[in-house]
């Protein structure tokens, strides 16, 4: 045995010896398809230790005691890895040329980018990041009002909403989670523009498209924005927030295992205070004054799976009077009481296999009831011969429900199959009361159900393109329609790429110009995009032109009580335009700025249009200058923000028997606002930094430029006045803090 | 005989298995002490492909993979202190998968969660400005896990001071309170016993360094 094993061992020991003897020499180099080599690639003889990497001519050399059928890998990341079998006999030497082909990845293949903005951390064509939409001077963490420092967006400031590309503020949808918001902003108040409802710290990506936007989304003519909220919270926190106009509170848990969070956010605001100091336009009766909660709870189903739920509730009120310009001495009054809720249930999962599975439902109620009235010279309720109209009270409430389920099968590397249903139901219910106390009651009720599929082709890392359709039916309007969508891409270079869209896009009239259905059909726009981008880690520079044709545009007839009322699709229109965004984190150092610049050359006849013509909502040239600085030293962000419209046209229209009639046009001065704000984070990074500290300060029109967004006529068309913004200027100064709520938390800061 | 030879077999074949260990010994010890005097990208790529070529034919050890992850954060290392910011991402890509892999093979190592710490930061050090908030915390959890698992880690130290030294004083940078790290850290490298001579025990001389440049 001992024997046997010493022979054992020594016979070992000259194999061995002899293996080390013979060696097999292997060299080669390594280029990309382009023939440039490529450095640093490992070079394997799989399952051995042998092997090299390239040096900075691709070439490698290396020499192996191994015998037998081997195989050789080449590979490095993004890179699909290059491999070949081998028989390694004794001195045997190999000359390899190996050519690496890149791997169509996420983060080197083309993305389709024609019509849209990105805000998002992780994407690489994103050009804003979600702490760009909250530290955007003049946006208030308002997050359409930052999306307005891009090219395609219409400074308007007289009524709420995205004004994209010509079209109002009605063409442009929100979605959140994948389902259709509705009321996303607040209760519209007479030429005064509200905010949207929701915090923009509860997104963690915006897609905001101008145009040609995904077959995923429909029932809107102009523009998408979709959100997305938040995933788990990195850590449990507490917030607190104080200015002059409220407070506000909320906490989030996270569980310890960080598979299931909750939260909830209290929010009182009133301007009471603030309008005593800032002197408003209007004479308040009743300040504004809002109560907003909110909740969420969200849990990890699977590694790859999600539920969430966010759900909104706000009651507000407001009233104001202020100097009738139909009836001079007296005072026009105004009143608006609002509760909305809304809630977000979303689900989704990887189902293996490549599928992925995407489903969303809200519902959302809204209830407004205004009050109007004249007044006379010592504030009492008066009803005046020939102006009793404007006596009235208007109680309108909506229920809407949205589901809607989107199935995605990847197929080859990122090509991919998305199909799905969407099902919208609207119930729209406007109680309207006039002077003598009768009430008019309607009910406008929706079905709308949808059907779409779409497809993403990679056909290399440099050229892909999504080609979609959706179909439509409305039971309201007992019409169908199918829209075709397709775009391309196609990358120039490493950080710049062009690409085009096209896309047919259907909406339902809006329910506000509806007494009656009779004979309507969905309005429609078709829209034609190209764009270049260039981006990299510090500039952003995209150019895109397009063209937006519109058709079956509603057209009103006659007017019931200064109502204008949908009688035809006979509407059309166009839109054409150029843009172009530069952002530049790098040039000037710790500056960071984008500039925005729009050119819009549109027409349109609908609703009470006598002829096609420019809208009173559309400027020929926008612009707009946003600068970020943030002085280390003073551990205080600037911002500000220019922005810049040239004049709009405005209108009043008369209808003489039936003919729409120009009584007065023009166009306004140009408009300029300059806004600016500092944020002051006096304990960034210190010890004990789970206290999280921001004071805001803000204002908004800086230099107090007089700023006009249109004018309005009396009834009778004999008095016109500006519509100016409530008060030249608007100041904000708030506190806001967020601490954490658990133990563990003090050992990670210790470390900051 | 049949016997015999059978365990003639099963000697050779253990003989086979512990030469392969000693393979596996002599291969590493020879990168580790390669990595020791490694300073450049370059360098460290092909020690990280080196360890690499090591993990993937053995399979079952979790050294090989930290090491070819600590290559690959290292250089990532070098390039933000040569101010080569936009290169970093690629580069420490490749270390996610590593730790991954080396934490299948061992769980709840203070010294993964070092280099977990490590892969944070230097992702962070890549866009602070966006990615502060994000990876920050999850940087600062990983060290104290490091630091929970194995309190008399002197790499634990090491870091914490590394922090309070890069950081700038308005933002809560230390150079004081990093010495003191560091000299904690040189303590600890003192009574620290690595389990073999192939475990993690780099660092010494970062702290007699960093200690250095600390007047």
């Amino acid at each position: 045995m001992k024997l046997l094993l010493t022979t054992a061992l020594s016979l070992a020991a000259v194999i061995s010896s002899q293996l080390a003897n013979s060696q097999s020499v292997l060299k080669g180099t390594v280029t990309n398809n382009k023939s440039k080599p490529l450095p640093g690639i490992n070079i394997t003889l799989k399952d051995t230790y042998d092997g090299a990497t390239t040096d900075s001519l691709g070439r490698f050399s290396f020499s192996t005691t191994e015998k037998g059928e081997l195989t050789l890998v080449a590979s490095s990341t993004g890179l699909k890895p290059f491999e070949q079998v081998l028989k390694l006999t004794k001195d045997s030497s190999y000359n390899f040329a190996i050519q690496l082909k890149e791997e169509i990845t996420e983060l080197s293949a083309v993305v389709v980018t024609a019509g849209t903005f990105e805000a998002s951390d992780k994407k690489r064509t994103a050009v804003l990041t979600p702490i760009d939409v909250a530290t955007t001077a003049g946006a208030n963490a308002d997050v359409t009002a930052a999306l307005k420092t891009l090219p395609g967006t219409q400074q308007v400031g007289e009524s709420e909403g995205l004004f994209v590309r010509g079209g109002t503020a009605a063409e442009t949808k929100t979605f959140i989670d994948g389902t259709l918001v509705n009321n996303f902003f607040y209760s519209s108040i007479p030429n005064i523009s509200t905010r949207s409802r929701f915090s923009p710290f509860i997104f963690k990506g915006t897609v905001f498209s101008t145009g040609g936007y995904s077959a995923l989304y429909g029932q809107a003519l102009s523009s998408a924005l979709v959100l997305e909220t938040i995933d788990l919270p990195e850590q449990s926190a507490g917030s607190l927030g104080f200015s002059p106009l409220g407070i506000s509170g909320g906490l989030q848990k996270l569980a310890k295992n960080k598979k299931f969070s909750w939260g909830f956010n209290y929010d009182y605001t009133n301007l009471w205070a603030v309008f005593k100091v800032l002197k408003q336009r209007q004479d308040y009766i009743k300040e504004p004054e809002y109560h907003t909660g909110d909740a969420n709870f969200r849990f990890k189903t699977s590694a790859t799976g999600m539920v969430k739920y966010y759900g909104y509730f706000s009651r507000n009120k407001l009233g104001f009077r202020e100097n009738s310009i139909d009836s001079t001495g007296y005072k026009d009054r105004f009143g608006l009481k609002n509760f909305n809720m809304y809630h977000n249930l979303s689900w989704r999962e990887g189902l293996g296999n490549g599928w992925k599975m995407n489903l969303g439902v809200s519902y959302a109620y809204n209830q407004d009831d205004i009050d109007g009235g004249m007044q006379n010279s010592s504030n009492q309720d008066v009803v005046l011969q020939g102006l009793e109209w404007k006596d009235f009270g208007l109680q309108s409430k909506g229920k809407y429900f949205n589901a809607k389920a989107v199935f995605e099968k990847r197929i080859v590397g990122l090509s991919a199959a998305r199909f799905g249903v969407e099902y919208n139901n609207s119930n729209d219910n406007p109680n309207y009361t006039d002077y003598t106390n009768q009430h008019y009651d309607f009910t406008i009720q929706e079905h709308l159900k949808s059907v779409f599929a779409e497809t993403d082709i990679y056909l290399t890392n440099a050229l892909a393109a999504k080609v979609g359709g959706r179909f439509e039916h409305s039971a309201l309007f007992d019409r169908s329609n199918i829209a075709p969508r397709a775009s391309l891409a196609y990358k120039l270079g490493k950080e710049s790429q062009a690409s085009l869209a096209y896309g047919m896009f259907y909406q339902n009239p809006e329910t506000r110009y509806l007494r009656s259905v009779g004979n309507l059909d969905f309005a429609k726009a078709t829209h034609y995009v190209a764009q270049y981008l260039k981006t990299n880690k510090n500039i952003t520079a995209r150019f895109e032109v397009f063209y937006k044709k519109y058709d079956n545009l509603v057209k009103t007839g006659t007017q019931y009580n200064n109502d204008q009322v949908a009688a035809n699709n006979n509407g059309f229109g166009d839109a054409k335009g150029i843009e172009v965004f530069w952002r530049d984190k790098k040039t000037i150092k710790n500056l960071d700025y984008w500039v925005s610049y729009s050119y819009l050359d549109t027409k349109r006849d609908f609703l009470n249009f006598p002829t096609a013509m420019q809208p009173s909502f559309a400027a020929k040239h926008t612009g707009s200058l946003v600068m970020k600085k943030f002085v280390t030293a003073w551990k205080t962000g600037f911002n500000m923000t220019y922005t810049y419209s040239s004049g709009r046209p405005y209108y009043n229209i008369y209808n003489d028997n039936g003919i729409n009639k120009f009584a007065d046009r023009g166009e306004t001065d140009d408009f300029h606002n300059v806004s600016f704000s500092l944020n002051y984070l006096p304990k960034l990074f210190s010890k004990g930094a789970n206290k999280f500290t921001v004071l805001v300060l803000s204002v908004n029109n800086i230099f107090g430029i007089k700023q006009t967004y249109g004018y309005k006529y009396s009834y009778n068309s004999i008095r016109k006045e500006a519509i100016v913004p409530p008060s030249r200027s608007f100041v904000f100064i708030g506190l806001f803090m967020s601490f954490g709520v658990d133990n563990t938390e003090n050992v990670i800061n210790s470390n900051l | 005989m049949k016997r015999i030879f059978l365990s003639a077999a099963l000697a050779l074949s253990f003989i086979a298995a512990n030469a392969q260990s000693d393979r596996y010994k002599s291969a590493m010890e020879k990168l580790i002490a390669t990595l020791d005097t490694t300073k450049t990208v370059d360098g460290y790529t092909e020690l990280g492909n080196s360890f690499q070529r090591v993990a993937e034919a053995e399979k079952t050890q979790w050294l090989p993979y930290y090491y070819a992850a600590l290559a690959s954060v290292s250089a990532a290392n070098n390039m933000f202190v040569t101010g080569q910011t936009d290169k970093i991402d690629p580069i420490v890509d490749k270390a996610a998968p590593l730790i991954a892999k080396a934490e299948e093979l061992q769980k709840d190592n203070s010294e993964i969660f070092i280099l977990k710490k490590m892969y944070n930061t230097a992702k962070m050090m890549a866009d602070p400005m966006n990615r502060y908030m994000e990876l920050s915390p999850v940087a600062a959890e990983a060290l104290a896990t490091a630091k929970k698992l194995n309190p008399e880690n002197p790499r634990v130290p090491l870091l914490e001071g590394q922090d309070l030294f890069f950081t700038p004083e308005q933002f809560g940078g230390d150079k004081n309170e990093a010495k003191k790290k560091f000299e904690e850290a040189l303590k600890k490298f003192e009574a620290f016993k690595p389990a073999d001579n192939l475990a993690p025990h780099w660092g010494k001389d970062q702290a007699t360094y960093f200690i250095s440049q600390i007047k």
